[in-house]
């Protein structure tokens, strides 16, 4: 039995918000392919949240949650894991999820009200996005706990906001984690805010990285809008994992640069000049002062970049828009492995007024 | 062929299965060396190791989702909840997860995990421990819900619900866990799920009730046997989804039905049986159908159980009301 122990947080920032570079910084972490990678998913990240949030304004897409100013931790998260492993997504990781292979056609399938935008041609194995907050971590824990029981070189991700971390699922559920010693990372992406109800009413607690600690997992601080620590922090962290050391649990301080949703109205409930000061900090900015100051990327490249992202974007669009609904059957079909022959008879009715989107469309 | 309590014929599936598929895995609550607190798992961490039946904390939540990131990575887990009434912290990860993994993926992503808990009162438990929640469970789209009421259907269902590619519900009465013991063999064959049992041929009544309450039916037509009244009994078994077949093909026979159900009576499961006969059975029906339930109280403790739960002379009271119908 334990009787007064003591414990700290580490924070980690290698890139200054000014794009000056720490001289501690591990030469592994600033390899020129690595951080043009990641730029280049950050870029690719960006330009596909602002079409959605566009598409949505002209009522071409449903609610979509923006990403904006937060790139860097999916994106970072992303390129530390391997294809094999496991991503538990929350609603707004769409940079994780892109870099894991999800599509962006798949993505506007999805928010346009269409469940085959779950049905991910790559990687099979993630989990889709997580709407009731803080529950995927639990999931990532069960998924990680199979890879261990295996003997499988495999690791569990879990994203979620600092709102989930109040949620009993999240502690619970790492917990849990801490007690089986599995192979699973928690990524808080902390943006500020959970819809209107800003950090410091989510919890009293300095951190929430120490949230980690009373659950017997290490807990790091990362600013999660430098994608050098973050990249260099996420990779640590999963293959300590891979190596049988047990889960972390990683804050990243981030700053939500738009709204909750495109159902929300932040303006409502903070104030712009915190918001513009805040976004001085972002990641993408940040990393391209630095990328320029070493050489590493020029006004050219930028420019073919922005160019490369648009026409993808615009594919994507194009092939969401071309995309028809999915019959009534679909509803259906995969509820269980066998329609059970008890509901037949609400099958015959849904196909009797299907033809007419379900009787008065 | 082995004499079995319904309880050691849990136990008897459930080794069955892990020793016979490696991705079968037992987690709950002490579940390891204490065996379980009704002693279902008795005997099988020791037999198949701690890797395979697993205590974990105390957080049925966190069971029911590490359950549901097991299963959709291949395994197929098989949670405990010790008692009924701790199955609701579980309900958000049951209801918005296990039940839709498969829709809303497409079926990239399934569930195939078996959710183990007691049901029911009757054996003067404390507070909470005596729920009987299976209409919410059986309202939820994309669960299973079984109750076995004998040590023999128990085992069969059992090892269907494990074998199941879907989330399956199993709730265990735990009145009847010890009350009588039932030649069971343990040969890995599997009962039909989504299939009401006729457990009693007759001609006049049909009563109709699950796990506990089976056998409070069948007393109740042992009694009326003796007054004249033959009634046949249907063990509901899976009540999601429902035989409803069975159940209209009796009452077509019969022309009188009584449902009998331990849960609170208003929008509980037999609610919905009753909704089908009138639907598809009225014109069978020579009476008026009639339900014997728990009140519409919360459950009371020990010692107002008895007056709470539908008893024989409720039943049979019930059943002559219907013959005297018409």
């Amino acid at each position: 039995m334990n009787a007064g122990v003591s414990f700290r947080i580490d924070f980690f920032r290698f890139l200054s918000a000014e794009g000056d570079l720490d001289p501690s910084t591990p030469a592994e972490a600033i390899e020129p392919e690595l951080l043009l990678g990641l730029y280049r998913a950050m870029a690719r990240t960006r330009a596909y949240d602002g079409k959605a949030i566009a598409l949505q304004r002209t009522g071409k897409l449903g609610t979509f949650a923006s990403s904006l100013g937060q790139e860097a931790i999916g994106v970072a998260v992303a390129s530390a894991m391997r294809s094999e492993d496991m991503l538990a997504p929350s609603y707004r990781d769409h940079g994780a999820q892109l870099l894991r292979g999800m599509t962006m056609v798949e993505n506007l399938v999805y928010w346009g009200g269409d469940e085959r935008g779950s049905d991910y041609a790559v990687p099979r194995h993630d989990f889709p996005i997580c709407v009731p907050v803080g529950t995927q971590v639990a999931h990532a824990t069960g998924a990680a706990c199979a890879f261990k029981l295996r003997g499988e070189k495999r690791v569990a991700v879990a994203i979620l906001g600092d709102g989930g971390t109040s949620t009993g699922d999240f502690y619970s559920a790492l917990n849990m984690a801490g007690c089986w010693g599995v192979p699973l990372v928690v990524v808080v992406n902390n943006n500020q805010w959970a819809i209107s109800t800003p950090r410091e009413l989510e919890s009293a607690t300095a951190t929430l990285a120490q949230k980690a600690v009373a659950a017997g997992v290490e807990g790091r601080q990362v600013d999660g809008n430098d994608a050098i620590a973050m990249r260099h922090a996420a990779r640590l962290a999963i293959e300590k994992a891979r190596a049988g050391g047990g889960p972390t649990l990683i804050e990243a301080l981030s700053y939500r640069l738009g709204d909750h949703t495109t159902a929300d109205d932040a303006t409502r409930y903070r104030d712009p000049e915190i918001v513009r000061r805040e976004a001085a900090k972002e990641p993408i900015g940040r990393l391209r002062k630095y990328l320029n100051a070493r050489g590493l990327w020029s006004e050219e490249q930028e420019r073919r970049l922005a160019n490369d992202c648009a026409e993808e974007v615009e594919r994507a669009v194009a092939a969401y828009l071309a995309t028809p609904p999915e019959t009534f059957a679909a509803m259906f079909d995969h509820l269980f492995a066998r329609l059970p022959e008890s509901m037949r008879d609400q099958y015959e009715e849904a196909r009797r007024f299907a033809s007419k989107g379900g009787g008065d469309g | 062929m082995a004499e079995l309590t319904l309880v050691e014929a849990v136990n008897r599936a459930l080794a069955h299965e892990l020793e016979h598929d490696p991705a079968v895995l037992l987690l709950g609550e002490d579940i390891g060396v204490n065996g379980g607190v009704f002693r279902a798992t008795l005997g099988l961490q020791q037999r198949f190791g701690a890797a395979r039946v697993v205590d974990t904390p105390l957080a049925e939540a966190a069971i029911a989702g590490a359950a549901i990131g097991m299963a959709a990575m291949g395994l197929k887990p098989v949670m405990e909840i010790q008692f009924s009434g701790f199955i609701y912290p579980a309900m958000d990860q049951l209801i918005n997860h296990a039940s839709r993994l498969r829709n809303r993926t497409r079926g990239r992503l399934t569930c195939p995990m078996v959710l183990r808990a007691p049901n029911g009162g009757g054996i003067h438990a404390p507070e909470h421990h005596s729920e009987s929640p299976e209409a919410m469970l059986a309202h939820t789209p994309g669960l299973r819900v079984v109750i076995p009421s004998s040590p023999a259907r128990a085992y069969g269902l059992l090892l269907a619900a494990i074998r199941d590619p879907d989330p399956v519900v199993f709730l265990e009465p735990t009145r009847l866990y010890r009350l009588f013991k039932q030649d069971v063999v343990d040969d890995g064959e599997a009962l039909p799920l989504d299939t009401c049992f006729v457990s009693r041929e007759g001609r006049d009544v049909t009563l109709v009730a699950w796990g506990g309450m089976l056998h409070e039916a069948l007393a109740a037509a042992d009694s009326l046997a003796q007054e004249g009244v033959d009634c046949e009994v249907i063990d509901v078994a899976t009540l999601k989804p429902l035989d409803s077949e069975t159940i209209l093909r009796s009452v077509e026979k019969t022309g009188r039905c009584v449902i009998v159900q331990e849960a609170a009576r208003t929008a509980g499961f037999g609610a919905e049986i009753a909704a089908i006969v009138a639907e598809r059975g009225l014109y069978s029906l020579l009476a008026p159908l009639e339900r014997v339930c728990g009140y519409d109280v919360v459950m009371p403790l020990a010692r107002l159980e008895g007056q709470y739960l539908p008893s024989v002379a409720r039943i049979a009271g019930a059943v002559r009301h219907t013959m005297e119908a018409a």
